[in-house]
């Protein structure tokens, strides 16, 4: 009943292809981000933004990246976590060369360095299908590893061999380094994530993303009919691993301020992955879902106790937040095996009919 | 550019033959060595093979398996009452992972499987550490970790223990799954569920045993890599070693874990040593990885999967 | 159906309800709060367990049998960060709320995380023989202290326990030494001071990189075995330091020539190779046992009364130890912030006073019941890794022992390169150099 759409009629081409054609989503919609950008700054303090939302965003923007290409194009890949570790490198080389350059055009060209890094490691999947390519990107996970590990031009010869965001401001505002606050950072992070779903939610609506998902369908049918998958494989691992890059400079420059190579690894990748699977392959709003089920989950586990007023050790409230989010996991895919998305479809289709059962 | 040519491709086989005895050290260490990631990979080959379920849980089972063998053992149960006991506990445990992950997402795509999988990594790296604590345990299975030298060429006898054990295991499932009746049966279940169901095979009871011998080749694995390094958690990241070993052999090949392992293991090895000190060293994960691609590349399904027929 | 909605629904309160329920309590008042940060699970938690017990026993015996430092309670909370940095950083921040003076992170990695937040969170970072080595130097990180030792020292004192057992630092020359070290910026750590020392005093240095996790070292060894080494340094941690000392004993290579620096030589590295680990060696900087005064006031005080936090048998062992010192040196350094600023519950501005001014003489340490565990230690403005010395233990299959008297790490080769990585590090921050003589 609340969300009729009886009576919205499109007169135009443009009204009927928007991305969101019912009013009522709009406005949610809008208000949703409208929301996002003011009341966490406004409201929230320290320990929300810095431990929960801010890497929400970073792993949302970073999930976005896998589900174009695991999700959209069907190409499973576990090199998130080299990918990210690209964006990061390459953001700090950057930064620290050219100080004066605004650090979001530095996250952006660092999304480039990746992309292109991206799109070599891409070039096996021409070759290779399903989980042999995922054990194929693994190479590109651990060689990127090794490379900023053995490399010290990476990290400018320090040597401890962490990169640290140097201190840099947007529009007079701090927002790396430690003396930026934590809703500047947050602002710039949501800033970026809202303009990149719009570009990928774009992009998997017009042609590059019918041709992806032809490929994920069936790629000899879309060859057939003219889907080159020579480029079209090579552009989702391209776009894919801009995000990723992007994800992995906000990792280091918003977020963890500092890091070693051991913060990119395997566990990342496979972080990520999760993130998109549960979220629901093939979906935008999955990809935030998701990571909002990955970040929060352990959140609330590992502070239940907490409020229950137990006094468990340490030790065995973390092994039992292990299980818990294990059994979580696999109750959750036997009860909606396609993700959070799906379970989100379904809810809405509900409200369309509320209170009415059919 | 002649320098880095020469050294990358004349030096390292010039230091080959000029220390033979070495090069037999580095090939035996590396057919070990890839015995070892084969033990691991044959419990994936086994359930991918029966179930098409690529288990993401195999490590953290091997783990499992050898944490319950030593947490027995350090109770005071002698060692062969133990041994039964953990088997048992593996097929209890493959009952359970039947029952409550495989039976409800039946007919679900591979993916959704997989996620399952990680699902019950979790929830066993948890309820291992939990029941028998997070100490390294000592797993000594009554063989000297100590070398000895033939010919100038120095071997180990744990090591050469650990080697025949996964190539006597590996005959026995070879055997297994061409000789036997539950052979005949997990190759069709493998071949195509459906079919398998229409002639009567009962497909649970198979899982059960698919995912039991799994479990009893984690045993096998935990106790062979667990008296190397002490039963801990970091038992269960062989298990990403041992990824290039399985897409070398083909997801699906029992003979295929063997091979991949030895090219693997022997791979790794001549890399790392000889190789390796060019780059600074370090380089055997990631140069496992670039190995396995490159036969990929030949052969996109593995030197022994089957080939995938692709239909339009 | 009814499924669904029930996981839907349990779903979104749980996202939601998460982070609101992580506010935390406010602080006791009249209480000192010190966060711990631990790793009872996950991959390094054989290591973790003895030190997460350590600091418990000495607060607990602290508040118990002195009724706290000069009256006032420690309060402290452990978190578990499993080692992992991400962790480490929400641990952190969910404790800040309770007004902690004093951080032990007990990671390199969460270190370095947490060394950029320390002067705007005024916090005190005490990472004691581990951390980022360049932050010994005061002058450019005043919240940063390394007390006893650092890495670079470290590897110094190794190169002189060497030279003392071939008869002389210049017997080194022509003798070979390979450094089987973690691929990791903590294992590369003691590789620079070694290059130098290797000009310097003539010996043949190899460096082998062994991968993260260490599980599988063979070609590592096959190389050592085939160098020949006189001498082995292991950089390790976690399973790396089980398979290198079991491999060390398979290729059959003396291991009382194999030394491992003090984060490669604890009960748990040498428990799978059990009788192979016999007369492997390891830096530390204090003395193994139970057999201190402070370890009878804990038997009596706390596992008499069942409060103790680890097994009995637990007591004394290497990492514990370790930590029973390093909590002191922060109790110590409170009681020091005490003396000038009151027994009240102090800011984390006075306890770092209190650390670089920390000064525990002999006659102290026999007081606190560790006389002949560790050495008096002072620090000051420029250094803040006060004067620690380091010694060599052993192990002969059932405990370990001291086979070294005290050795002096040299100062001299490790200063110069410390500042001047000082001055890089301080200048990714943009910090600006302290004068200490205006700080009197």
């Amino acid at each position: 009943m609340i969300y009729r759409e009886t009576g919205q009629f499109k007169s135009s081409y443009a009204s009927d292809q928007a991305i969101f054609p019912i009013v009522q989503d709009r406005i949610f919609v809008l208000l949703a981000v409208a929301a996002a950008f003011v009341v966490p700054p406004l409201a929230a303090d320290e320990y929300w933004l810095q431990a929960v939302l801010i890497p929400l965003l970073i792993y949302a923007l970073a999930a976005l990246g896998l589900n174009l290409l695991t999700g959209y194009a069907g190409q499973i890949s576990l090199g998130t976590g080299g990918f990210m570790a690209v964006g990061a490198y390459s953001a700090f080389k950057i930064t620290t060369a050219f100080p004066w350059l605004n650090i979001i055009v530095v996250f952006l060209l660092s999304g480039l360095i990746a992309a292109l890094v991206g799109l070599v490691f891409g070039i096996p999947s021409l070759r290779v299908k399903g989980f042999y390519l995922a054990v194929a990107t693994l190479a590109a996970q651990f060689f990127l590893i090794w490379l900023f590990n053995k490399v010290g031009w990476f990290v400018n010869y320090a040597p401890s061999g962490t990169i640290t965001a140097p201190a840099r401001n947007v529009l007079g505002v701090m927002v790396t380094g430690p003396q930026s606050s934590a809703w500047a950072r947050y602002v710039v992070a949501l800033g970026l994530l809202a303009v990149f779903a719009l570009v990928a939610k774009n992009l998997v609506r017009g042609r590059i993303g019918r041709s992806w998902m032809a490929i994920r369908d069936r790629d000899i049918a879309a060859e057939i009919i003219g889907v080159r998958p020579l480029r079209t494989k090579l552009l989702a691992f391209g776009i894919s691993s801009f995000y990723c890059g992007m994800a992995g400079a906000e990792f280091v420059f918003l977020y963890l301020g500092s890091a070693e190579t051991l913060a990119f690894d395997l566990n990342l990748s496979f972080l990520v992955l999760f993130m998109v699977i549960i979220g629901g392959l093939g979906s935008i709003l999955g990809s935030f879902l998701g990571a909002a089920f990955i970040v929060l989950i352990p959140i609330f586990l590992t502070n239940v106790p907490h409020l229950a007023g137990l006094a468990m050790p340490v030790a065995l409230q973390k092994q039992i937040e292990l299980m818990v989010f294990g059994a979580l996991i696999i109750f959750f895919l036997i009860v909606e095996p396609h993700g959070l998305a799906r379970l989100w479809q379904i809810t809405k289709e509900k409200l369309r009919l509320w209170p009415f059962p059919h | 550019m002649i320098e880095l040519l020469r050294a990358v491709l004349v030096a390292p086989f010039a230091d080959m033959a000029g220390s033979p005895a070495f090069l037999v050290e580095v090939l035996i260490g590396g057919i070990v060595a890839g015995l070892m990631y084969s033990l691991v990979a044959l419990g994936f080959v086994l359930i991918f093979k029966a179930s098409g379920v690529f288990n993401f849980a195999q490590g953290v089972m091997v783990l499992f398996a050898a944490l319950t063998l030593v947490g027995l053992m350090e109770k005071g149960v002698p060692v062969p009452i133990a041994l039964a006991l953990t088997v048992v506990v593996m097929i209890a445990l493959a009952f359970a992972i039947e029952r409550a992950v495989l039976r409800p997402l039946v007919n679900q795509e591979p993916i959704i499987l997989f996620m399952a999988t990680i699902g019950l990594n979790f929830f066993l790296e948890g309820f291992g550490e939990m029941v028998w604590g997070a100490n390294v345990k000592k797993l000594d299975i009554g063989i000297p970790d100590t070398s000895f030298i033939v010919r100038g060429v120095q071997m180990n006898r744990l090591e050469l223990t650990a080697a025949l054990t996964a190539a006597v295991l590996v005959a026995i499932l070879a055997v297994l799954f061409q000789r036997t009746r539950v052979g005949r049966a997990l190759r069709a279940v493998a071949d195509d569920h459906e079919a398998a169901l229409s002639i009567g095979i009962p497909l649970k009871t198979i899982w059960v045993v698919v995912w039991s011998v799994a479990g009893l080749v984690a045993l096998v694995a935990g106790i062979m890599w667990g008296a190397k390094s002490g039963v801990q958690f970091s038992l269960s990241l062989i298990a990403l070693k041992s990824l290039p070993v399985l897409i070398l052999g083909g997801f699906t090949s029992v003979p295929g874990a063997i091979a991949g392992g030895l090219i693997i293991g022997v791979g790794e090895k001549l890399g790392e040593v000889y190789w390796g000190p060019l780059v600074g060293g370090a380089i055997e994960n990631w140069f496992a990885y670039v190995l396995a691609l490159a036969f990929l590349l030949v052969r996109p399904q593995g030197l022994f999967g089957e080939k995938i027929i692709e239909r339009v | 159906m009814h499924a669904k909605v029930m996981l839907t629904v349990l779903l979104a309160a749980a996202m939601v309800a998460g982070p609101l329920v992580a506010t935390a309590k406010a602080q006791d008042k009249g209480t000192i709060f010190i966060p711990l940060l631990v790793y009872r699970t996950g991959p390094y938690a054989p290591n973790g367990i003895p030190s997460a017990n350590g600091f418990n026993d000495y607060f607990n015996l602290i508040n118990d049998r002195d009724g706290g430092i000069n009256g006032v309670k420690i309060a402290f909370e452990e978190c578990e960060t499993q080692y992992d940095t991400k962790q480490g950083v929400e641990c952190y921040e969910r404790l800040k709320g309770k007004n902690p003076v004093l951080v032990n992170p007990f990671s390199t990695g969460i270190t370095y995380q947490l060394i950029p937040k320390a002067p705007v969170d005024k916090v005190v970072i005490h990472s004691a023989g581990y951390g980022m080595t360049a932050s010994a130097d005061g002058r450019w990180f005043p919240w940063v202290f390394n007390v006893p030792m650092t890495y670079w020292s470290q590897a110094s004192a190794f190169m002189k326990y060497v030279g003392a057992q071939e008869g002389g630092m210049d017997k080194l020359k022509g003798k070979k030494i390979v450094h089987v070290y973690h691929n990791s910026p903590y294992g590369k750590e003691a590789n620079p001071t070694l290059e130098t020392l290797a000009r310097n005093l003539g010996f043949e240095l190899t460096l082998l990189a062994v991968d993260h996790p260490g599980q599988e070292q063979k070609s590592t060894w096959l190389q050592v075995r085939r160098i020949n080494p006189n001498w082995i340094y292991i950089s390790g941690w976690g399973v790396m330091n089980q398979v290198a000392i079991k491999e060390a004993g398979a290729i059959g290579f003396p291991m009382d020539h194999v030394v491992g620096n003090w984060w490669t030589g604890t009960e748990s590295d040498v428990v799978p190779a059990g009788d192979g680990a016999k007369g492997y060696k390891s830096m530390t900087f204090h003395a193994p046992g139970a057999n201190f005064k402070v370890h009878q006031d804990i038997l009596k005080y706390l596992y008499d009364k069942g409060k103790g936090a680890a097994k009995k048998e637990a007591v004394g062992e290497v990492l514990y130890n370790r930590t029973l010192i390093n909590a002191m040196l922060d109790v110590e350094a409170i009681r020091t912030a005490m003396a000038k600023f009151g027994n009240k519950p102090l800011t984390g501005e006075q306890v770092r006073w209190g650390m670089e001014n920390l000064n525990v003489t002999e006659k102290r340490l026999e007081e606190l019941g560790m006389k002949g565990m560790t050495r008096p230690i002072r620090v000051t403005c420029e250094n803040h890794e006060g004067n620690g010395l380091a010694l060599v233990q052993q192990w002969d299959g059932k405990k370990w022992t001291l086979v070294s008297d005290w050795i002096e790490p040299m100062r001299d080769v490790v200063r110069p390169k410390l500042e001047a990585a000082a001055v890089e590090e301080a200048k990714k921050l943009n910090y600006t150099i302290r004068d200490c003589s205006k700080e009197k």
